[in-house]
């Protein structure tokens, strides 16, 4: 029991940190310029293909890692000074509908060039294998994802709080007006924070590609888990994007794979059987409501 | 000689209602000038134009000859034009220390520029607060951090949209006193605010405007001298 409970939460680490690396840029978008953008997921499985190919293609999967994420930087730019620019003066229902279409395009392009089927994408040799911690076995590429998250946590943790740049984005999102009233340009700004974003959500989307199917339509999934994780961790902060990915991660990998068990010592096997997995699959949900109800501006509010 | 700040004509709206009809107003390097008028007059709009956050639909802005009608907020900003805005507008998510060098410029190379240990030097009160968040300050050193934040943009005009509103009177007393301060340091001053007593004393020029129109300019001396202005345009 304690062994399946510690292997689990590891599990729930690791995908909450690979969703704080999707929620991080979608907080920033939304809470700086008050844009809704449906796209995210796209890039995040923009990411996943072009990291998948890169990586059959060279026979390197750090090559396919760095390509996925400079490809993907690359054309979130171009998205941005495209597409999104002329929609942040438009309303909410504006940008849910252009972002929507892009996500049908993104899906039909990426079926256009690599064909129905989904992509395999092997992890490293070298890490292919499990390793022993602490007298438990676990994978050793699920250790290196919860590295690389922690590793990028610290570094936007060290990006937001230490430097000017991080000031000007945190005072962007609190009060975008006052920042540029004091000579910071948002909007240029916008775009380099955009082109991070989107290079941190291909990052996650070939980190995942090895655990999860690198296919048509998988950014559409976790692109709802991530604004789950915005609406409970406060639009527009780092912070509760990471607290936000780990407790959505967390709650949901243990409420899996703990809940049937549970169950199964209040009620009878049939119903734990069958109440299990659905309630596992509305915890987070749950969660988000009761966040709405009694902290509705969310964990770490980057508006006062 | 170009005046710093010049407008002419200048009208704006916020969508289909217009605020601000025929403004006219120069201000000199280093003078202080102040705009009165009754609430709903049309200052916050017209400062709100200087600084291209609202959009001006016609007339014209002039910083030393240097066109900024149309311009983006930002660029008017590194032009030299800071704002200490109406309601203050602290970032709740930045430290005390954060708001003074997050925006730190010295665009026109000052000799003896605003840093933040400067500001800290001006407003003993903040330094001790250095570590504070925005939302976590009295009223009063709030507006000190917003008139040390704009500060340290080393600005060639510096704005201060009712910057003694809601405060203690004492408070308020430090708040004039800095303004003496920075006045008699050469700062070219933009001031609103009702306490025309104390604009007289501390300003040079001064512009009423009633119903988004200028109605009357002049010296201090010549407010001093008609007290029937004060009661027509300001109802005091």
């Amino acid at each position: 029991m304690t062994q399946l409970f510690l292997e689990q939460a590891l599990n729930g680490l690791q995908f909450g940190l690979m969703l704080f690396l999707l929620a991080a840029g979608l907080t920033l978008v939304f809470g700086i310029m008050d844009m809704v953008n449906l796209s995210h997921g796209s890039l995040y499985m923009g990411g996943a293909y072009l990291g998948a190919a890169a990586a059959q293609a060279s026979g390197s999967f750090l090559i396919g890692v760095t390509a996925a994420m400079l490809g993907m930087a690359a054309v979130g730019i171009l998205l941005e000074i495209l597409l999104l620019q002329r929609l942040y003066q438009r309303d909410h229902l504006a940008q849910v509908l252009a972002t929507f279409a892009l996500v049908l395009i993104a899906n039909d392009v990426v079926r256009m060039i690599w064909g129905p089927q989904p992509l395999l994408l092997n992890p490293p040799a070298a890490l292919a294998g499990p390793v022993e911690l602490f007298g438990f076995i676990y994978p050793a590429y699920r250790l290196l994802i919860i590295g690389v998250g922690l590793a990028v946590a610290v570094f936007l943790y060290l990006l937001i709080t230490h430097t000017r740049a991080g000031m000007w984005v945190r005072a962007g999102a609190a009060n975008r007006e006052m920042a540029e009233a004091l000579g910071v340009n948002v909007r240029q700004l916008f775009t380099v924070i955009f082109a991070l974003g989107a290079a941190l959500a291909a990052a996650a989307g070939v980190l995942l590609g090895p655990l999860l199917a690198v296919q048509v339509g998988m950014g559409e999934n976790i692109l709802i888990l991530a604004f789950v994780v915005i609406v409970i961790g406060g639009i527009g902060s780092i912070r509760g994007a990471l607290m936000g990915s780990l407790l959505v991660g967390i709650v949901d990998t243990l409420g899996r794979a703990l809940l049937p068990t549970l169950l199964r010592a209040i009620t009878t096997p049939e119903v734990a059987a069958h109440l299990g997995p659905a309630l596992a699959s509305i915890m987070i949900y749950l969660l988000m409501a009761s966040m709405l109800f009694w902290r509705p501006q969310g964990l770490f509010p980057a508006r006062a | 000689m170009n005046p710093l700040l010049a407008i002419e004509a200048l009208q704006a709206a916020y969508g289909a209602s217009q605020v601000l009809f025929d403004i006219n107003l120069t201000i000199q390097e280093g003078q202080v000038a102040t705009l009165l008028g009754r609430n709903g007059m049309g200052k916050t709009t017209t400062v709100r134009s200087i600084c291209g956050l609202t959009p001006v639909c016609a007339g014209k802005l002039e910083l030393s000859g240097f066109d900024l009608t149309g311009l983006r907020p930002d660029l008017i900003a590194r032009q030299g034009i800071a704002l200490v805005p109406e309601g203050r507008q602290i970032f709740a998510n930045l430290t005390v220390r954060e708001h003074l060098i997050a925006f730190f410029a010295n665009r026109f190379a000052a000799t003896d520029p605003w840093t933040a240990a400067k500001v800290f030097a001006f407003f003993p009160q903040l330094a001790e607060r250095q570590q504070h968040l925005g939302n976590q300050l009295s009223g009063g050193e709030q507006q000190m951090l917003a008139i040390g934040r704009a500060l340290t943009t080393n600005p060639r005009l510096l704005i201060l949209d009712e910057a003694t509103e809601g405060l203690a009177p004492l408070i308020r007393e430090e708040i004039w006193r800095c303004l003496a301060v920075l006045r008699d340091a050469g700062q070219t001053i933009l001031v609103i605010d009702k306490y025309v007593e104390r604009l007289i004393t501390l300003a040079d020029h001064h512009t009423i405007i009633e119903k988004g129109r200028v109605v009357w300019h002049g010296s201090s001396a010549m407010l001093d001298a008609d007290h029937n202005i004060w009661h027509r345009y300001l109802g005091i």
